[in-house]
């Protein structure tokens, strides 16, 4: 059972304040990804939980043992890198096998584990060969076999699948989800994409600046950003944001027209999701700018009070540059962000 | 210019360059090991090979190879890890550490000279510390373990720079994600020096060792300076043929036995530390 706690943590590289006071509880057998643009210090989480970096302040629990002070591999973990870092002087028998051999376990053992794993990632006609025989593809399936092969409690991802293409990032993305699944492995995946965090994870951290912005489900932070950056990070295209005036007693004005809201007297931000807008006879006026046909949907972006607005119509919705929209938005959709604060106002 | 011709045109000049100054020297010399003036003949050879001194020349030269080469390697490959871990001053420190290989060898066995001499600072030093009466010449016949041990120290502070600046440049180019990989998975700091450092370090190595295992066949001013004709090696011997005997012939079949010797190490060198097919470093 390796549930992993994190407390205050924070870490300083020389003044610069890298990661600020995270406190993060993820749950045995979770898939908690880390999200967050590049800079924001997901990383950093990461190589804190695994002991590659020490954190500045703070505490690190895995498995209801405080384990800041100790070295990798005496955490019970196992880490699958970037690039992959499968060694080029050793085969990728010697590689899956290769912090077996460090726990100096017998011969056999490590045979059965390796042959397991390879089996598992369908790579065990590769066994003999070197990486550079490899191509990304397998390189990858290799770093994940050796990290599974260590039977670890909890298994960190750093971008694993940032440098394959599209194409087979789609294949390991559902493949490594059911992998781990079954491995019932406690899981941290360090990602800046988000439909990966959004398929893979049970739970997504956004990170911004060096704190959690929000840990939620991906349904959650989909639909309920708790502040504006999430609203505006998550979602391609991300959430349309307009000027709100309150007209009192929860009633709101958005580019002339009027919405209940929340009961504040302070400016809001309207908030709504391209994809929440049909067209219709009452609601925002729109002025079509650019139309993009993308098959399934249409995606149009157009000026709504001076501000730019998208919204993804039906590939049917027969519409031109210039031409104007009358857009209704799914009320139950709308959410209010509170512009001082940035945080979300129910 | 034709693309396909431009990169041979570019090379000629060097080409040219060492076909006059290295390979007709070379094929000269070869031509005069072989013959005493009257067509081909292993004569010379022989000469020089059953001379008295010839084995103790050959076990000399061989003997401070093993002793020197082994030592050096170690200290370079220390040395480089240590440069390479530094955050600040690495660059000073490796120019200071390379300062030997700007002295000439005869310059380096001169300045090891000044210190084990009789009036040298090993004996100031000593008798300054009350632990000798009078000076003690140190080179002397009597003395052939200090003299040995006098050459091997100068040519280890001559000569580990050159390995020391090739392995550092190895080193640097090994990607950090492995070291981090192995910490992962549980190798120790020295663990991790055996099964990372060293094996991704076999182009570096090999480059290292065939360079300095050369060197130390054609050791000769630091020995001449130190040990004169007390602790004869195969240069020396060479030189003794072409200048004070005046038999070039013998003199280029000593160069061309050197010559083999380290052709024979060099394929041993590249053997032992050759990466395996398949495996790119």
């Amino acid at each position: 059972m390796a549930e992993i706690q994190i407390k205050n943590v924070a870490k300083k590289f020389g003044e610069y304040q890298a990661l600020h006071d995270i406190k993060l509880t993820i749950s045995d057998q979770e898939f908690m990804v880390l999200l967050g643009a590049s800079g924001c210090g997901k990383t950093t989480l990461l190589r804190i939980i695994c002991g590659l970096e020490t954190a500045t302040t703070g505490e690190v629990w895995i498995g209801g043992r405080r384990v800041d002070h100790l070295p990798p591999k005496d955490r019970g973990i196992a880490m699958v890198f970037q690039n992959y870092a499968v060694f080029p002087h050793l085969t990728v028998f010697e590689n899956i096998g290769f912090g077996l051999r460090m726990q100096k376990l017998p011969n056999e053992e490590v045979t059965r584990r390796v042959e397991r794993v390879a089996e598992l990632m369908h790579i065990e006609m590769l066994l003999k060969r070197y990486s550079g025989e490899l191509s990304g593809g397998q390189r990858q399936r290799v770093a994940v076999a050796r990290a599974l092969a260590m039977e670890p409690d909890v298994i960190l991802m750093d971008e694993p699948l940032s440098n394959l293409d599209a194409l087979l990032r789609m294949e390991m993305r559902a493949e490594l989800k059911g992998v781990l699944a079954e491995s019932k492995t406690t899981a941290v995946y360090v990602t800046h994409d988000q439909v990966e965090a959004m398929s893979m994870a049970d739970r997504i951290s956004v990170m911004h600046k060096g704190k959690i912005v929000q840990a939620a489900s991906p349904i959650e932070v989909y639909r309920n950003p708790a502040a504006e950056f999430v609203a505006g990070f998550i979602g391609n295209p991300p959430m349309n944001f307009l000027q709100a005036t309150s007209t009192g007693n929860g009633h709101w004005t958005v580019a002339g027209q009027s919405f209940d809201g929340p009961n504040s007297d302070k400016t809001l931000k309207f908030a709504i999701r391209p994809e929440d807008m049909t067209p219709s006879d009452t609601g925002l006026t729109a002025t079509a700018k650019v139309i993009e046909p993308l098959g399934a949907h249409l995606l149009v972006t157009c000026d709504v009070d001076g501000a730019m607005f998208r919204a993804v119509l039906d590939s049917d919705t027969v519409v031109k540059p210039g031409d104007r929209l009358t857009l209704a938005p799914q009320t139950d959709r709308v959410r209010w962000f509170d512009p001082e604060t940035t945080l979300a106002v129910a | 210019m034709n693309a396909r011709l431009l990169p041979y045109v570019l090379i000629l000049p060097v080409t040219l360059f060492l076909c006059l100054f290295f390979l007709y020297p070379f094929v000269l010399v070869a031509k005069q090991a072989f013959s005493t003036g009257s067509g081909f003949t292993l004569d010379n050879f022989s000469e020089v090979t059953s001379y008295w001194k010839f084995p103790i020349t050959m076990r000399n030269t061989l003997l401070l190879a093993a002793a020197v080469v082994p030592i050096q390697l170690a200290l370079a490959l220390l040395m480089a890890t240590m440069v390479n871990r530094m955050q600040r001053g690495r660059d000073l420190v490796l120019y200071v550490w390379t300062i030997p290989l700007g002295i000439s060898d005869l310059a380096a066995g001169i300045i090891w000279l000044a210190i084990f001499d009789q009036s040298g600072f090993l004996n100031s030093m000593m008798s300054g510390l009350g632990l000798i009466e009078k000076p003690v010449n140190l080179l002397t016949f009597q003395n052939p373990g200090i003299v040995f041990l006098a050459i091997m120290l100068a040519e280890i502070w001559r000569a580990t720079a050159i390995m020391l600046v090739i392995l550092v440049a190895g080193i640097g180019l090994i990607p950090k994600e492995y070291y981090e990989a192995a910490e992962v998975f549980g190798a120790s700091k020295w663990k991790q020096f055996l099964r990372i450092t060293l094996p991704l370090l076999r182009p570096s190595l090999q480059t290292a060792l065939v360079l300095r295992v050369i060197l130390a066949f054609e050791i000769f001013a630091v020995v001449a300076a130190l040990g004169g004709t007390l602790f004869p090696v195969l240069m020396g011997e060479t030189y003794a043929y072409q200048f004070d005997l005046l038999n070039s012939g013998a003199a280029a079949a000593m160069a061309l036995i050197i010559l083999a010797i380290s052709i024979g190490f060099t394929l041993i060198i590249l053997r032992i530390l050759r990466v395996p097919k398949g495996a790119t470093i």
